[in-house]
């Protein structure tokens, strides 16, 4: 009966492919037919990093470029955040959200500052991020910026059901944008509410884009998927502190290889008051807070 | 009878007791941090006092440096203790203004420079060491990069901040900012 040689199954296949693929202008052959990120092959992952940064590019009128650096070896990052200095002035939310291409309106703050009752101390349930004055810090508050903790024990990474969230070698939780799925499990299973969800397409100005990006961290995400801290991947894996390490006004932030002794986090950890939050949870952050 | 029972309870207590003991062990091991190297050195202690610290210029005001335009070295130097009336009236003394004025950091000998206690002259791009009598706990923490801001690389070249980069010394406390705007609090559900 077939005469051409091709199959009614092939044929369909084909036809139902061009149309997927001529449907979604942006996206293309190589974003859908494609493995998982972690078994991609250098070429493969050339491919896609060369399709999102002619997409990017022409998006946002700008040459974006979309990094794929590797996880440094002998590499663990660590966090600690001296509560006794910040004043909750939100300089590094800001400097967060312009650094990392974080959505304007919708809103999207990675970073989320909590002013603290010092009658009541660290109790997330006297706290609130909503607090409103001229000057900070208040009277008889403190506060206690939280986003990802990068736990060594992620519980978001066991819960999500597709694999598009794991930790790399150097301690960064990470997403792949293109794999999450948007069941947002991942958001109910972190404790410290550090993932947030693209409920509508992110909004980010032309001018004000980051065009220095990596495809796990800061590149332009789309509706639908989760994003949270990378501990600003593009930057930390270059050598580079975060941004919001060098924004914060009064020092208060600092960031290093758990694994150097002589770095200032290990310094920090062997000399300092330190606890991490919900650690009966057994999470085991790497983010540290500590009173100097 | 009795003795063999009691032979046996003992035993059961004791297996019981090693048992919770390495379970215990398990967990201490199990929730050891994987960075915490078990035989690695010590953190060393910080930076050698001596060595100069790579910081951006001291910020003067305006016209202000060098000291020597106004003030003529030829000139003797009033050292008594007044409220000045020529000249610097904008200074208000806010740090232990009940025991320091002017010359217990500015030099008498040279305008340009600061002094140590014990007499050292200091130059302003190296005040740290001045506010390091008084401050040995935060010049500590600086030397060691927790107090203050650090920049650059987190595996290289760092730059650091003078502490007058922050606090101004003549009164020193932290000036309270105004915060940027807070997030958008979610909608109330109808």
């Amino acid at each position: 009966m077939t005469t051409t040689g091709v199959s009614r199954r092939d044929f369909l296949c084909v036809v139902a492919g061009c149309a997927a693929a001529s449907a979604c202008s942006n996206i293309t052959h190589t974003a859908w037919f494609r493995k998982r990120f972690a078994e991609l092959d250098a070429d493969a992952k050339a491919k896609i990093v060369a399709d999102l940064e002619r997409d990017y590019s022409r998006q946002y009128g700008k040459d974006v470029k979309v990094g794929t650096t590797e996880p440094m070896p002998g590499v663990e990052f660590g966090y600690a955040l001296d509560i006794s200095r910040c004043i909750g002035c939100r300089r590094c939310v800001y400097g967060c959200v312009e650094e990392n291409n974080q959505s304007r309106d919708p809103q999207i703050q990675w970073i989320r500052v909590l002013e603290m009752d010092k009658d009541y101390g660290i109790d997330f349930a006297h706290s609130t991020p909503y607090y409103d004055t001229d000057k900070v810090p208040r009277e008889g508050h403190f506060y206690l910026p939280v986003a990802c903790q990068h736990c060594e024990n992620p519980p978001c990474v066991k819960t999500c059901p597709v694999s598009a969230t794991w930790q790399e070698p150097d301690g960064i939780v990470v997403i792949d944008y293109d794999w999450c799925i948007g069941c947002r499990c991942c958001m109910s299973a972190c404790p410290y509410g550090a993932r947030h969800f693209n409920l509508a397409p992110p909004n980010v100005p032309a001018d004000e884009m980051n065009p220095k990006t990596h495809y796990l961290g800061n590149r332009p995400r789309m509706k639908g998927v989760v994003e949270k801290c990378t501990f600003c991947i593009q930057r930390v894996r270059e050598g580079r502190y975060p941004k919001c390490v060098e924004v914060c006004p009064v020092g208060a932030r600092k960031f290093g290889n758990l694994r150097d002794p002589k770095s200032e986090v290990r310094y920090i950890l062997e000399h300092e008051r330190v606890f991490v939050l919900k650690a009966e949870l057994n999470t085991r952050p790497r983010f540290f807070y500590f009173y100097s | 009878m009795t003795s063999s029972r009691k032979t046996s309870r003992s035993w059961s207590l004791q297996f019981a007791t090693l048992a919770t003991g390495i379970l215990l062990a398990a967990c201490a091991e199990q929730s050891r941090p994987s960075w915490l190297d078990p035989d690695g050195t010590p953190p060393p202690p910080v930076a050698d006092d001596t060595q100069k610290i790579e910081v951006p210029p001291p910020p003067f005001s305006d016209d202000i440096f060098p000291c020597t335009d106004c003030h003529d070295p030829d000139l003797p130097v009033n050292t008594k203790r007044r409220k000045l009336k020529l000249a610097h009236q904008d200074i208000v003394l806010h740090h232990d203004e009940q025991h320091r004025w002017c010359l217990d950091c500015h030099s008498v000998s040279n305008r340009d420079k600061l002094h140590l206690a014990n007499g050292t002259l200091v130059d302003f791009t190296e005040s740290y060491r001045l506010c390091g009598q008084c401050h040995g706990d935060k010049y500590r923490d600086w030397r060691a990069g927790v107090h203050g801001r650090r920049s650059g690389y987190w595996n290289g070249h760092k730059t650091y901040l003078l502490c007058v980069n922050c606090h101004n010394s003549h009164s020193p406390a932290f000036k309270p900012l105004e915060p940027k705007p807070m997030p958008k609090p979610p909608e109330p559900t109808k």
